[in-house]
């Protein structure tokens, strides 16, 4: 039923220390990216001052090992950067610094350069700004490739939760059903 | 932090020391291949005998009823194959469930491409099987229904008989995979009208790379293995002869402990459920909560993916094992937890926790208290937990 992957010690570091975990209220940029179905949503905060400094950073993570430390190192990478130094963050940059990624979790490091690349989008956005070869954010790295055109809005994730179409041969619920039926109540 | 406990009993077991003394003689001592002539291989061949005597004992068969393999995903190609290819004359469809193992299901992919017609039936969300779509999905050409006895994800049982008795009514061959329940669940292959099962040693304490096809006698199905005169010349190669023998003396146990077995098990079981499902909130039981395998429990906390919490479990010495894609090497999460009506987001956050006969409540007690601590955590920092706690 399952294995785990053999990881890097920087990415078990990262995992079971992730920095920069949390929120940012009223934050400069947030961008989210992923989807549920595929197993991974990032979640970047951008706390950016009138120098275009990101004075802070944070990120929340649904994902495996590898989609936590990703993302705990690109805010690593990209704290007390300007914009523009951040707006360089490539996945590759990402890989290198956790000292490489098995090759099947790849994708998490591209999904961490594209909720950074999504947070600038959305403060970008807020700010009316043209930011030098920032593109609008894909939410689903897996279309990155077949669609260059993606939506400008970052999506929340219940955006994604909409785009689930379980494909199993059984009936499936949607997603809606599944608090009340699915779940014991907390504190019960 | 010396301790280790291990919740993966459904992945593999630990040979019992009674097995593993068992099977020591004829490693180094009775070494003979036991189709030899002389003397020295009767004593390999007398012991395999046994244990296929054994063996039929525990399912109500005929000791040649009983052919030795290399373990279940054998066991399950051969059976599959070759009646589909015994039965090609009389039709080309077979009936199978979605919740199979991949050795199943892979095959039947096999057979389609060879112009085989395969209906998956579909489960409830309990993960048993629908019996009326069971029964609609009889043609005139069926050749094969094959369903598992019980799901080695969810722990699901499946009405066994009801199957049984369904195939045999319409004159069709009934193949189980037994490879979970051999050992664990008594198995009556008369009682239950099966024709061909599947099992294997190593998820019943025996050891791994043997495991038994059961065929009907009536049953006319071709080699699999094709090469030497063993196994009345149905499957060549030369005896796994300690395996052979661990396989005989683990089903001696495993009939000997049964009820006791169960009985320790579905109460340690029924007590993790129990609080796991009080005391962690946004928690599902996947599986049938009673008809389903004395060992498994199958969780999905919902807002967290699985890998990230075996990883956790892993650092607490817990050894446990999950549905979610990411330990499936796929994007998608087990094909189990989709066919009973999982959205995708939450068979990413199940955990499947299966116990043995050694497991102890205050085991038990230790991986509550830490499950707890990691789900939280895990959800601290999810951003789906993040939404769902903000919208409430």
């Amino acid at each position: 039923m399952s294995q785990i992957i053999e990881y890097s010690e920087k990415v078990m570091d990262h995992f079971h220390h992730p920095r920069n975990v949390g929120e940012i209220e009223n934050a400069s940029g947030v961008g989210t990216v992923g989807n549920a179905r595929c197993g991974d949503i990032m979640r970047i905060y951008l706390d950016i001052d009138e120098n275009r400094m990101i004075k802070d950073c944070r990120f929340k993570t649904f994902g495996c090992g590898a989609a936590v430390a990703t993302s705990s190192m690109a805010t690593e990478l990209i704290k007390g950067k300007s914009v523009e130094e951040a707006l360089k963050l490539t996945n590759k940059a990402v890989q290198e610094a956790l000292g490489g990624l098995p090759a099947v979790k790849v994708h998490c490091s591209l999904l961490a350069e594209e909720a950074v690349h999504a947070a600038l989008w959305d403060y970008a956005k807020k700010n009316n700004l043209q930011l030098e070869g920032l593109k609008p954010p894909v939410n689903d790295i897996e279309e990155r490739d077949r669609s260059a055109e993606g939506s400008p809005e970052t999506h929340s994730a219940e955006d994604t939760a909409e785009t689930h179409s379980p494909e199993g041969a059984a009936e499936t619920h949607s997603p809606e059903d599944t608090p009340e039926t699915f779940y014991a109540k907390p504190g019960e | 932090m010396d301790r280790f406990i291990y919740l993966d009993n459904a992945a593999t077991t630990r040979v019992k020391d009674e097995v593993y003394e068992s099977m020591q003689p004829y490693f180094t001592e009775w070494y003979g291949n036991p189709s030899s002539i002389y003397r020295f291989a009767g004593e390999s061949r007398k012991a395999i005998e046994n244990a296929r005597a054994v063996t039929a004992d525990f399912l109500n068969a005929k000791p040649e009823e009983i052919y030795f393999t290399g373990g279940g995903s054998e066991s399950d190609n051969w059976a599959l194959k070759a009646a589909a290819f015994a039965n090609r004359g009389k039709g080309k469809h077979i009936i199978t469930s979605t919740i199979e193992h991949h050795a199943i299901l892979h095959t039947c992919r096999y057979l389609e491409k060879l112009g085989f017609e395969i209906t998956y039936v579909k489960v409830d969300e309990n993960g048993v099987i629908k019996l009326d779509e069971l029964k609609a999905a009889v043609r005139k050409d069926t050749i094969l229904i094959t369903i598992m006895f019980a799901n080695n994800e969810i722990g699901t049982i499946q009405p066994i008989r009801e199957i049984g008795e369904l195939a045999h009514r319409n004159g069709i061959l009934f193949h189980t995979d037994a490879v979970q329940a051999y050992g664990h669940e008594r198995i009556d292959v008369e009682e239950l009208h099966i024709d061909l099962l599947s099992a294997s040693g190593h998820k019943m304490n025996g050891p791994k790379g043997v495991g038994i096809l059961y065929i009907r006698n009536s049953v006319k199905i071709g080699s699999f293995i094709h090469g030497g005169a063993q196994e009345r010349g149905r499957r060549a190669g030369t005896y796994n002869t300690p395996g052979i023998v661990g396989f005989g003396k683990a089903t001696e146990i495993a009939k000997r402990e049964l009820e006791k077995r169960r009985g320790c098990e579905s109460g340690l079981r029924d007590y993790l459920i129990d609080r796991v499902l009080a005391e962690i909130p946004y928690t599902r039981l996947n599986g049938h909560r009673s008809r389903r395998l004395s060992n498994n429990a199958n969780f999905s906390f919902r807002f967290i993916e699985g890998e990230s919490l075996l990883i956790l479990l892993d650092q607490k010495n817990i050894a446990a094992s999950s549905g979610s894609a990411c330990t499936s090497g796929s994007l998608d999460p087990s094909h189990v937890l989709l066919a009973i009506g999982l959205p995708h987001e939450i068979a990413h956050g199940s955990l499947r926790l299966t116990l043995s006969e050694e497991t102890t409540k205050e085991e038990l007690d230790y991986v509550v208290e830490e499950l707890k601590k990691i789900v939280e955590r895990l959800r601290s920092m999810s951003p789906l937990y993040e939404d769902f706690v903000k919208k409430a």
